[in-house]
């Protein structure tokens, strides 16, 4: 299976990836080899295994409803570069 | 032409967790900025999910309300999209295989009761605020709500227009917190509804496209914003037009749905299982353990109003509205030491009136239930007329301290002691010889007139029923 270039920008503008046509074409290829792979384990026969969500067998651990963290945004807020009263500042967005 | 209006609603219900779904900071509402998100919330590398109980056993008990399946094992995924108040990029949330699957929900209409079917509830996290104020052209991002638990609840487009969809959603809302899963505070956006809104020819078995109006935090704006979309969409295709499905907001000011500016790749979420969480079993033992501790749901509580305090369904469907009013009331007829119908005709006569002349729910009514039931014991014991006790209960709800207070300090204790009463009549009697002779010439009506007179010369003070009988006993003697 082969994706148009098209179909390789939309993705990358999905994951807000920044590619040139060069950079898409290449991926183009990857993406191929990797579509062949799955094609091939698609090939197996697996309508009668119930699908895994985990690689793991095991189930969820579940936490107690308790409060466990204290106020501790000055020190988390020490790595963001635009901090004010409190709230982290980022370019800014409307909706 | 007529049309048929089709709604389905998606609620998200903000679960009463005191620590966040997938972290152990604090859920609470109102607190600083960022003073509630921990390294999960914010997103930082290297952090871990662990999934609290409290929000399982929640959903476990939304199931069991509403008649579903509560699945023995149910699978987080991510839902993929950038936006600023989402740090990591996916929200946690449940796809293919949700925690509740179908169950029903009985609402009342004006044409008897209706059952809508749920798809399923699944649970999932909120994300955080983005503030658009004056930060020199940046948005300020609080991440206190990120990962707060919720519980989305998704009907089939069983209803028919705004006013079932309101139903529904009164109903969902007080069952939530008679669950005492949700506060269901609305303002604050612990309930809010996003409606999916289609129409189609009456008749027609086809579903029209549908319209997704979000973020509904009213009953009022669900109403409003419903019955414009539906309008707008009838006008569209009557003009020959067509509608585009798409996500719309309701503008409450100018009370008007509009598009969202589109985001062309807003829908594809490309969903997967999270990889950081594993498969969530719930065990037959823990949802019998969920079903026993259950709390008394609204249709059982009403029968039993029905039942223990010998209500008409009305009434008991009235008061078990919502589990504020059934405990209001219930609290008001032990003070009163009984009257149960006395006490749901002021609780939802008088009371009912007054909360809604302040837009307050009962909750912060400024007459306590002990305070109205003490007023009713007053009525039933014979202290105050019924009349009376209407001022009475305007003088609580002014700040007086208790209805014997204020029946002491008006001299407002309905004189029911005979001699007086029958003092006062022969008096009257004596005065009016005129009207005593019609009387007895067989003009019945001059009965009113003495009453009338005795209760005037009472101060209004006589008690109503004895006055009645002493007036007929001495114009017949």
């Amino acid at each position: 299976m082969q994706l148009s270039i098209e179909e390789v920008k939309r993705i990358a503008r999905l994951a807000r990836l920044a590619v040139t046509d060069a950079e898409a074409d290449a991926m183009r290829a990857q993406l191929a080899s990797i579509f062949g792979l799955i094609e091939k384990m698609q090939a197996v026969d697996t309508s009668s295994i119930e699908p895994m969500a985990h690689a793991q067998e095991v189930a969820q651990r579940l936490r107690a409803d308790q409060v466990t963290e204290s106020d501790r945004h000055e020190l988390l807020q020490r790595g963001a570069p635009a901090v004010e009263a409190g709230l982290y500042l980022v370019p800014k967005v409307i909706e | 032409m007529n049309w048929e209006i089709v709604v389905g609603i998606e609620t998200h219900a903000q679960l009463s967790t005191r620590a966040k779904i997938f972290s152990g900071a604090a859920t609470a509402f109102g607190a600083a900025p960022n003073a509630q998100a921990c390294e999960v919330d914010i997103a930082l590398p290297g952090v871990l999910p662990v999934l609290n109980k409290g929000a399982v056993e929640r959903a476990i008990r939304f199931g069991l309300a509403v008649g579903a399946r509560v699945a023995p094992r149910s699978v987080f995924a991510r839902k993929n999209y950038f936006y600023p108040d989402l740090p990591k990029g996916y929200q946690i949330s449940q796809y293919e295989l949700p925690v509740v699957v179908g169950g029903s929900i009985m609402i009342s209409t004006p044409d008897g009761n209706k059952s809508i079917r749920l798809v399923r509830a699944h649970l999932e996290e909120d994300a955080g605020k983005s503030l658009h104020e004056d930060f020199h052209g940046s948005s300020g991002i609080d991440l206190n709500r990120a990962g707060t638990p919720l519980l989305e609840i998704v009907t089939e487009p069983d209803l028919r227009g705004a006013g079932e969809a309101v139903a529904y959603a009164k109903t969902l809302h007080s069952l939530v917190r008679y669950l005492e899963i949700c506060d269901g505070n609305m303002q604050e956006g612990s309930f809010r509804c996003d409606a999916n809104v289609s129409v189609r020819r009456l008749g027609s078995d086809k579903l029209g496209t549908r319209c997704e109006i979000k973020n509904l935090n009213s009953f009022r704006f669900l109403e409003k914003a419903i019955e414009f979309e539906a309008r707008r969409q009838i006008e569209t295709i009557e003009d020959g037009g067509t509608i585009k499905q798409e996500t719309r907001l309701y503008d409450a000011e100018r009370d008007e749905t509009r598009a969202m500016r589109s985001k062309e790749d807003a829908q594809d979420y490309r969903y997967f299982p999270d990889p950081d969480l594993l498969p969530l079993e719930i065990s037959e033992a823990w949802i019998a353990a969920v079903r026993a501790a259950m709390p008394e749901l609204p249709a059982q509580k009403k029968e039993r109003f029905i039942s223990q305090y010998a209500l008409p369904e009305y009434d008991a469907a009235l008061l078990t509205s919502n589990r504020e009013t059934a405990a209001y009331f219930e609290e008001c007829t032990a003070a009163a030491g009984g009257a149960a119908k006395l006490c749901a005709n002021w609780v939802n006569g008088e009371l009912s009136a007054a909360l809604n002349r302040e837009d307050r729910e009962i909750g912060q009514s400024k007459v306590s239930s002990k305070q109205l039931g003490e007023l009713i014991r007053r009525i039933v014991d014979g202290s105050v007329s019924s009349k009376t006790a209407k001022d009475v209960f305007d003088e609580l709800w002014a700040g007086a301290s208790s209805a014997d207070a204020v029946i002491d300090a008006k001299g407002l204790k309905q004189i029911s002691d005979s001699t007086a009463l029958e003092r006062i009549v022969a008096d009257i009697v004596a005065a009016n010889p005129d009207q005593v002779a019609q009387y007895r010439a067989g003009k019945d009506k001059v009965l009113g007139f003495f009453v009338g007179q005795a209760m005037k010369a009472s101060g209004g003070k006589a008690n109503p029923a004895q006055l009645n009988e002493i007036v007929k006993r001495k114009l017949n003697s």
